[in-house]
């Protein structure tokens, strides 16, 4: 599965990467490189096999419905590039 | 001999007795940390003050207590990818900024109520993703058995501060062998434990499936300590098993009369270093001398893993690393509107190799190729972890080298991706299959570069694990020996 | 041409539980921005979710009111995307095994029943809020909403006028509010609605493009929108045109839909099994407690209402549409069987209560002006000719509050009525008396001042005579005077 341009630039943008043309290039070599290596897993037949889930196994570990923290909106906004009052502020979100 | 030179337990035992106060032995490594860190680079930042105060707590416990834990008033060291209260996060990226995290990960809080000291925060491959530290954004970290050389990653910083004497102990993380590849290149001992043993609360999540917290330590008794401490169920991480935990320690009894030791004939292929086949068949012997016998075992799959590691933990990672993107905390760049704020802020704050994993993982993802990618090598994982299930029908314990050669020089293999992949290939299917699995030294090459050992467990079997790397050690020197930090 | 319009419903609905889905902070609303807030539903780095229990419940609980099939094992999953009010930039959900499939809702239509079928419902975490800052370069996020939990149910593409879909948020929304899962509060953004509407030619099988429409605020809302709609695409189809899949949102000053500006065209949302969360059991002893708690449901109640109370379909409706409300007269009733005078005061002076102090805002009225027991021995007092239906009025005003039983106030203040034919026959005296000119009037043959003479009577006895008894005095008294 050769990996496109146009595949390279979708991806970015999902992943809200901005990339330079040379990492583009290099990118998509690598990728190719990679993705070629990983088309060894369609040698194995796995037509009956589960995916994984979980290494551990275990169930349900679920929590009672109680309140347990304490209200500390400095403690959280104390890294926050922007704030105004006690909320994050952020570049302008257009609807 | 410098007091920074004791493992954990002696320390513990001095301590104990008197003979030492934390603050002595605390004070012993900041200076060992001013003579070598400037050729080692094992640190990001180090806490001197806030160490220093938890000591002078320590030796004032340790006045009162008739029965002290192990870890009070020791000196460790954490790779910076766990998350300290106050003291800055960096996981080796820019794109943290100077992020001072308001909690302390599960593990922090467990060795800071053991009383242990807490040095400050190791190197490491940007978010945890490499095996040689030269990832990181800041500085590559040297290997103390030879500066021209990587101390193997991603907990390398770590693994380097141990072997440096900089620290008594530290702990790592292991996601496709970052505890246990930088251990076997640095000559010390690393464990990466069953997934779900320890928790993960407050470890900066790579791939959450495979992620695990380790101790890393002089000799094989101090993981066991420190593992004990670190160890059990937390209500913050679902995945963290409800199961007590083992005297780790009380289990090193040198005890491996018919043990079976499984060689599977995967793993001892062309390609491996000389001599480091020689050194893990010599030690393979040696175990055999104490009782042990050795069963020829196949793990068929074994070639998959890489594959397979390389798309479900890059499709993890890409989904974990989405909350960087400078809103609410780390570095922010300015762009024009929000799209363009979240691209810059993500483009300079990561490096490549990062970028590199989040643009595979949102590929292996992304709506057309989920079931190519993601969802078969799934299933691929299914079958390596079966051939486990298997293998452990016929042996007790798997044998084989940590790494297939030793240490690299710096700057020799960055440049070929796939080949720093290939050197995972002994690690990796542990962390697929959820093993706990030990690295200890057994051995030097001809250059004088440390050869790792792994022992790996079935399920939650730690204890014969340590058991089995303490037999061995017990009857060897290698954990004794000390790197001679030249000049660079 | 005949279209036939179709049309699905997705609604989420916030739930009632103490705290988030994920973690151990409030629900509670109305809390300074970012007060609601800890390192996990922040997204901060390290962390990691554990699914609330009672969350869970709520789902089993929705699943089997609705008929649904509850997954033995169901997973979460990671919706991926990146927003300022989303985090993690992923929203954990359900995907491919949600915790509920299959199910249905009977819709009463105008006395017609239509079955509403649902494909699922799963259980998320809700995203924070963005406000748009003063300054105008700038937005403000807010997450206390993040990490609130939400049951989103699906509806299959079933109904097929917006008057159907109305019906159906309705008894969706009642259902809810019986469960004690959801306030239902469309205004407040508790109980959200976006609908999913297509035409086709009648008769055909094959479906048409599917519109989605958000912003729909209210249930007017919902039905003025999809008849929009519906008209938008047939009159589209109509002239000619094409109809792309798109989203539309609601425009409420301008009562249309239009398109959204979005860019995003598809969203590749790149589902995947969340890793930090296991997947959750649910067995058959769990299905079967909560099976247990589950209350009587609405049609149920108001079926068994009608029958076993002898009310009409009305009052019935009335009583049962809000569950305390039911409870409420159930409660009053077994004090005293007169059930359809109490209907008539419950849905008639209690009702007037509730509205004017706003206590009907409440999911569930935790203080009632008047307590069930003392309405009923209010009704049972006039039953019994204690009081007049008149002084009861008087009565049930003074109750309000004062937790007082009517019998009671009724002492305090003197109210009883009076029935000794001797009171009463004074009281007609004096009014005739004080009254020769309509005397006169009613001997020279105006049966109108009757009427006049009784008012005068119910005056002089502040209401508290018996009014049969008061009639029949007056005529007798009134008859001998026409015969003096």
């Amino acid at each position: 599965m050769k990996l496109t341009r146009e595949g390279i630039d979708r991806v970015a943008v999902l992943a809200r990467l901005r990339l330079t043309p040379e990492e583009q290039a290099s990118l998509t070599e690598d990728l190719d490189h990679i993705l070629g290596y990983m088309e060894k897993l369609n040698q194995l037949d796995t037509a009956d096999v589960e995916p994984f889930n979980h290494a551990v196994n275990i169930e349900n570990t679920l929590r009672d419905d109680r309140v347990t923290n304490q209200p500390n909106a400095d403690a959280l906004l104390a890294n926050a590039p922007a704030r105004d009052a006690t909320f994050f502020k952020v570049p302008k979100i257009i609807e | 001999m410098s007091l920074a030179q004791l493992t954990l337990h002696e320390a513990s035992d001095k301590l104990r007795k008197r003979e030492l106060t934390s603050v002595e032995l605390t004070e012993a490594v900041y200076q060992r940390i001013a003579d070598t860190d400037d050729k080692v680079h094992a640190y990001l930042t180090l806490a001197r003050e806030a160490a220093l105060e938890q000591a002078n707590r320590a030796d004032e416990k340790l006045k009162q207590a008739t029965d002290p834990a192990p870890l009070l008033g020791i000196p460790i060291a954490l790779k910076d990818n766990f998350l300290t209260k106050g003291l800055r996060t960096t996981c080796a990226s820019k794109i943290l900024g100077d992020f001072i995290p308001p909690y302390d990960a599960t593990t922090v809080d467990k060795v800071r109520s053991a009383g242990a000291v807490i040095i400050g925060k190791t190197n490491l491959d940007e978010f945890a993703m490499g095996s040689s530290v030269e990832n990181s954004a800041f500085f590559a970290t040297c290997n103390p058995w030879n500066l021209e050389r990587i101390p193997g990653g991603s907990s390398g910083g770590s693994a380097a501060a141990v072997a440096a004497d900089e620290c008594i102990a530290a702990l790592g993380t292991d996601t496709g062998g970052s505890i246990r590849q930088p251990a076997a290149c640095c000559g010390i001992v690393g464990l990466k434990p069953t997934y779900g043993r320890v928790s993960r609360y407050g470890i900066i999540a790579f791939a959450s499936s495979m992620d695990q917290v380790g101790p890393m330590t002089k000799d094989v008794r101090d993981a066991a300590l420190l593992l004990e401490a670190i160890a059990g169920q937390d209500p913050a991480d679902s995945t963290s098993i409800n199961s007590s935990v083992p005297r780790y320690s009380a289990a090193l009894n040198g005890d491996i009369k018919g043990l079976r030791l499984g060689i599977p004939k995967e793993y001892f292929v062309s390609g491996m270093q000389i001599e480091v086949g020689e050194a893990v068949r010599s030690a393979i012997r040696e175990l055999e001398k104490h009782g042990a016998v050795i069963e020829e075992i196949s793990l068929p799959h074994t070639e998959y893993a890489v594959a397979v590691y390389y798309i479900v933990a890059t499709a993890e990672a890409s989904s974990n690393l989405a909350r960087y993107d400078g809103m609410r905390f780390g570095r922010r760049a300015n762009g024009k509107d929000l799209i363009e704020t979240y691209m810059i802020s993500r483009d300079e704050g990561f490096g490549a190799e990062v970028k590199r994993r989040i643009m595979l993982g949102t590929y292996a993802l992304s709506a057309g190729y989920y079931d190519a990618y993601y969802l078969k090598a799934q299933r691929v994982r299914t079958l390596i972890r079966k051939d486990f299930d298997a293998a452990f029908g016929r042996c007790d314990v798997i044998v084989t080298p940590t790494a297939p050669t030793t240490a690299f020089r710096l700057g020799e293999k960055t440049q070929d991706p796939l080949q720093m992949y290939l050197s995972d290939i002994y690690t990796i299917s542990i962390n697929l299959a959820g093993l706990p699995a030990i690295s200890l030294p057994c051995g030097f090459d001809g250059e004088g570069m440390p050869i790792g050992l792994q022992i790996i467990g079935k399920h939650f079997d730690e204890a014969t694990i340590l058991r089995v790397a303490d037999t061995y050690e017990r009857a060897t020197e290698w954990h004794k020996t000390k790197p001679r930090i030249q000049d660079r | 041409m005949k279209y036939e319009p179709i049309i699905g419903l997705e609604v989420h609905a916030q739930l009632l539980t103490e705290s988030k889905i994920f973690c151990g902070c409030s629900t509670k609303f109305g809390q300074e921005p970012n007060q609601n807030t800890c390192p996990v539903c922040a997204g901060f780095p390290g962390v990691l979710p554990v699914l609330n229990r009672r969350v869970v419940e709520f789902a089993i609980k929705a699943g089997l009111a609705t008929h649904c099939e509850i997954a033995r094992s169901s997973i979460l999953a990671r919706k991926n995307y990146f927003y300022p009010d989303l985090p993690k930039g992923y929203q954990i959900s359900q995907y491919e095994l949600p915790v509920c499939t299959g199910g249905y809702i009977d819709v009463d239509i105008d006395g017609t029943q239509k079955r509403v079928r649902l494909t699922r419902i799963h259980m998320e975490e809700d995203a924070g809020k963005n406000i748009h800052d003063a300054h105008g370069d700038a937005s403000l996020v807010d997450l206390n909403r993040a990490g609130v939990p939400l049951l989103e149910i699906v509806s299959e593409p079933d109904m097929r006028t917006a008057a159907e879909a109305g019906a159906y948020l309705r008894t969706l929304r009642q259902i809810l509010q019986y469960l004690e899962v959801c306030d239902g509060n469309m205004e407040e953004g508790s109980f959200r609605c976006d609908a999913n509407v297509s035409i086709r030619p009648a008769g055909s099988e094959i479906l048409g493009t599917k519109i989605e429409i958000k912003n729909l605020n209210s249930f007017r809302a919902v039905e003025r929108a999809i008849k929009f709609e519906i008209d938008r695409q047939i009159d589209t189809l109509s002239d000619g045109g094409t109809l792309i899949q798109q989203t539309r949102l609601w425009d409420e000053n301008r009562e249309e839909t239009r398109s959204m500006r979005s860019k995003e065209s598809a969203h590749d949302y790149r589902y995947f099994p969340d890793p930090d969360l296991l997947p959750l059991i649910i067995d058959d002893t769990w299905t079967d407690e909560v099976r247990v708690t589950l209350p009587e449901l609405p049609a149920t109640r108001k079926q068994r209402f009608a029958a076993e109370y002898t009310l009409p379909a009305y009052d019935a409706e009335l009583l049962t549409a809000r569950k305390d409300v039911a409870d409420y007269f159930e409660a009053a009733v077994k004090v005293h069987p007169n059930a359809k005078a109490l209907s008539n005061w419950i849905v008639g002076d209690l009702f007037r209560v509730l509205k004017e102090r706003k206590l009907d805002d409440q999911l569930y009225i935790s203080h009632w002006p008047v307590a069930a027991a003392h309405l009923a021995q209010l009704v049972q007092m006039i039953d019994h000719g204690k009081i007049t239906g008149k002084i009861a009025k008087t009565v049930f005003e003074a109750m309000l509050d004062s937790n007082k039983p009517p019998q009671q106030i009724v002492g305090e203040t003197g109210l009883e009525q009076v029935s000794d034919t001797g009171s009463i026959e004074t009281a007609i005296d004096q009014v005739l008396a004080s009254n020769p000119k309509q005397l006169a009037q009613y001997q020279s043959g105006n049966e109108k001042v009757f009427g006049y003479f009784v008012g005068q009577i119910v005056k002089a006895t502040q209401g508290r005579a018996n009014p049969q008894m008061v009639n029949e005095i007056l005529r007798e008294k009134l008859k001998t005077s026409v015969r003096q």
